[in-house]
């Protein structure tokens, strides 16, 4: 919440805020109301009203240390309480501890005679009393016309409403004075005449059956404030108001990364995912997987401790669980950690801007850092063409500038009625997935291709998506002449390539054997041609060895015989025997 | 008339404004006039007792109320307008 002198700078002076702990409210008003004076608000019966102006005190009592009274015209305590009792705001046990007042002032024409003139004296007193007993800072008047319709005297009753304002002024006391909505102007008996300082329009219009609760800030003198209608909610945790962030375009660019729950996404990605804070959209046809890729994102979210929020427009948190368990995608598990936490409404429950609103305070309630619609088409079926525009860059700066990566899935792809809003709304989005559910060959097969993702270098292929027990998977595609081959042509082609594979494979093998076989051939002839070698080898040594025995025999025999010729011939014979004999 | 004859009356003043100090006399006035030996004032100045003023269902002021006879009348003013009084308080006749 803005601080209480926002809005200006340096020394000059600037009017106190009295914050009003609505969520969103004090956003758009630069810290709340404006201290010690009047505001108006005004607003069509049911609009909320009663239940805004409570709202205040309660919190201003529980929040703030100002205690309140409330001056009730139309309402008896016992009803002021029940109504307000299903917000859980325990007014009783205020009361009892003096932090709260409530007065009921009963006025019923038929049951008054005016006999001469009279002032409102007696209001005064009762309010200076209820104001004094509990010490309050907070005054709330509702609804003071009532009185128009009780008196006569309408003049006398103007002049003492101008100085019943000025008096709540000098009591400073901070003051809402509701008032009902006239025709061609803001109140019936045009109380803006008195409270000139600060008034809130309440309005409640129904569009295409739809009703959707709308704030405006007509005037706020002295403060800057948002000038544009905001939509809020009423529901049984308070109210909460939607303000557009004034903040723009200046939120931060984290460099972080996130991952997308898909390794192979990641790796087109720069092999690191999202980054944090960006917003994604992942459109595509019906059952083209994107609430499968939301799943997986989630779950990474919470697998990295961080909680996320899902905001399932179309299947009910159960069903979403159940179909991702198929999937190996265990949600169940970080909604008991309590890090996932499913918001799931009928988008035609509540207009656009309520969807909206509901939005902003479950994140400003969780504060996840990741949030997942599912789908954001749903969203914009529900609102009117013109508005969905600016309301969907509100909710993207909001979540920009809380840092929350979100991820919206969309439902068209192909030229559908959402086709325009869908290019006005992806200028927005820094992550831009398209899954496609093409038929080829008799077959609808998926595809993603990352269309856009600013700031990083990522991958322009297109990749088959396939849903596999352990999640989704991506292939790379198989690019013929004919273009991308998915499904079945893939799978034949990876197959013939598989086959063309085992062809060569087994040629290799072949030819590796025949160039053993001959190797060994050759080897082997090798080996008998050394073996031949060998031989000749030897038989040339041994015929060198006989040449060289007969050489010596030739020798002894001319020895012997020279002998012989002396001694004679008995011992000649037996010794070249024996001299050859170990040589063989 | 029920079965009380006599009026039981109640003004709310703030302080001794001109408009209380009117409404007082106007109201001895009429009473002396109409009810003469029959009624009964209570005057009570809010500034005294301002608590009275929520418990009361007191707005304007002056207010007369009538607790007696049944039902409780109120009648808003300094009680100027004799004529208006006397058919708030049903001792004439609308």
């Amino acid at each position: 919440m803005a601080g209480k002198t926002r809005g200006k700078p340096g020394h000059l002076p600037t009017i106190g805020k009295s914050p009003t702990g609505i969520l969103g409210l004090d956003e758009v008003t630069n810290g709340g109301l404006p201290q010690g004076r009047p505001t108006l608000l005004c607003g069509s019966a049911g609009c909320g009203k009663t239940l805004f102006a409570m709202t205040f005190l309660y919190n201003g009592a529980v929040e703030y240390d100002e205690p309140g009274v409330f001056l009730a015209f139309e309402e008896q305590p016992e009803d002021l309480i029940k109504n307000v009792g299903s917000l859980n705001y325990d007014i009783e046990r205020l009361i009892a501890e003096k932090k709260l007042a409530i007065d009921h002032v009963e006025i019923e024409r038929s049951k008054i005679d005016e006999a001469g003139e009279y002032d409102l004296e007696g209001l005064f007193i009762r309010l200076g009393f209820a104001i004094d007993s509990i010490g309050a800072k907070r005054v709330v008047v509702d609804t003071i016309e009532t009185l128009f319709g009780g008196l006569e005297n309408e003049q006398l009753l103007r002049s003492e409403l101008r100085r019943l304002f000025e008096w709540l002024k000098s009591k400073g006391v901070t003051a809402i004075i509701t008032g009902e909505r006239g025709e061609g102007s803001l109140t019936r008996y045009g109380l803006e005449e008195y409270v000139a300082d600060c008034v809130i329009l309440l309005d409640n219009r129904v569009h295409d059956q739809l009703s959707t609760r709308r704030l405006r800030i007509v005037k706020y003198r002295g403060s800057a404030h948002g000038t544009n209608e905001y939509p809020f909610i009423i529901d049984e945790q308070g109210i909460t108001v939607m303000p557009i962030t004034s903040s723009g375009l200046a939120h931060g660019a984290s460099t972080e990364r996130v991952k997308t729950g898909i390794p192979d996404l990641d790796q087109m990605l720069e092999d690191k995912g999202y980054y944090k804070g960006s917003s994604i959209l992942v459109s595509g046809m019906a059952g083209s997987g994107k609430s499968t890729l939301a799943a997986h994102f989630a779950d990474a979210s919470c697998a990295a401790d961080h909680r996320c929020i899902y905001f399932a427009m179309e299947e009910s948190p159960h069903q979403i669980m159940r179909n991702m368990r198929s999937i190996g995608i265990d949600l169940q598990k970080w909604v008991d950690k309590k890090l996932l936490r499913f918001s799931a409404r009928r988008p035609s429950l509540f207009g656009l801007e309520t969807h909206l609103a509901t939005m902003y305070r479950d994140v400003t309630d969780f504060d996840p850092a990741a949030v997942i619609i599912d789908p954001m088409s749903a969203l914009l079926n529900a609102g009117a063409s013109g508005d969905v525009h600016s309301m969907v860059l509100r909710l993207v700066d909001f979540l920009k500038s809380r840092e929350v990566t979100a991820l919206f899935t969309n439902l068209g792809g192909v030229a559908g009625e959402n086709a325009a809003t869908e290019i006005q709304i992806s200028s927005l989005m820094d992550v831009w997935l398209l899954l496609y559910n093409r038929e080829s060959n008799g077959e609808h097969n998926r595809q993603l291709y990352l269309l856009k993702s600013r700031g990083m270098a990522h991958s322009n292929q297109v990749r088959e998506f396939i849903m596999t027990s352990g999640g989704i998977k991506l292939r790379e595609v198989y690019i013929g002449p004919e273009g991308v081959m998915i499904g079945s042509a893939r799978r034949a082609q990876e197959t013939k390539d598989r086959a063309a594979v085992l062809i060569r494979e087994q040629e290799m093998e072949r030819r590796t054997r025949e160039i053993e076989r001959k190797r060994r051939e050759i080897a082997a002839q090798i080996e008998i041609l050394q073996a031949q070698l060998a031989n000749d080898t030897a038989e040339i040594e041994l015929l060198n060895r006989e040449g060289a025995e007969r050489e010596d025999q030739l020798a002894a025999d001319r020895v012997a015989m020279g002998v012989s010729r002396h001694t004679g011939p008995s011992r000649d014979k037996s010794s070249p025997k024996t001299a050859k004999k170990p040589r063989t | 008339m029920t079965e009380h004859d006599g009026y039981n009356l109640r003004l709310y003043v703030a302080g001794q404004t001109p408009k209380s100090i009117a409404a007082i006399g106007n109201l001895k006035k009429i009473c002396e006039q109409h009810l003469p030996g029959r009624y009964e004032i209570e005057i009570i100045d809010l500034m005294k007792d301002p608590a009275l003023a929520m418990r009361h269902q007191i707005v304007a002021i002056p207010t007369l109320i009538r607790q007696l006879p049944e039902p409780l009348k109120r009648i808003i003013g300094d009680l100027s307008n004799t004529e208006k009084v006397l058919v708030g308080l049903d001792i004439r006749p609308n």
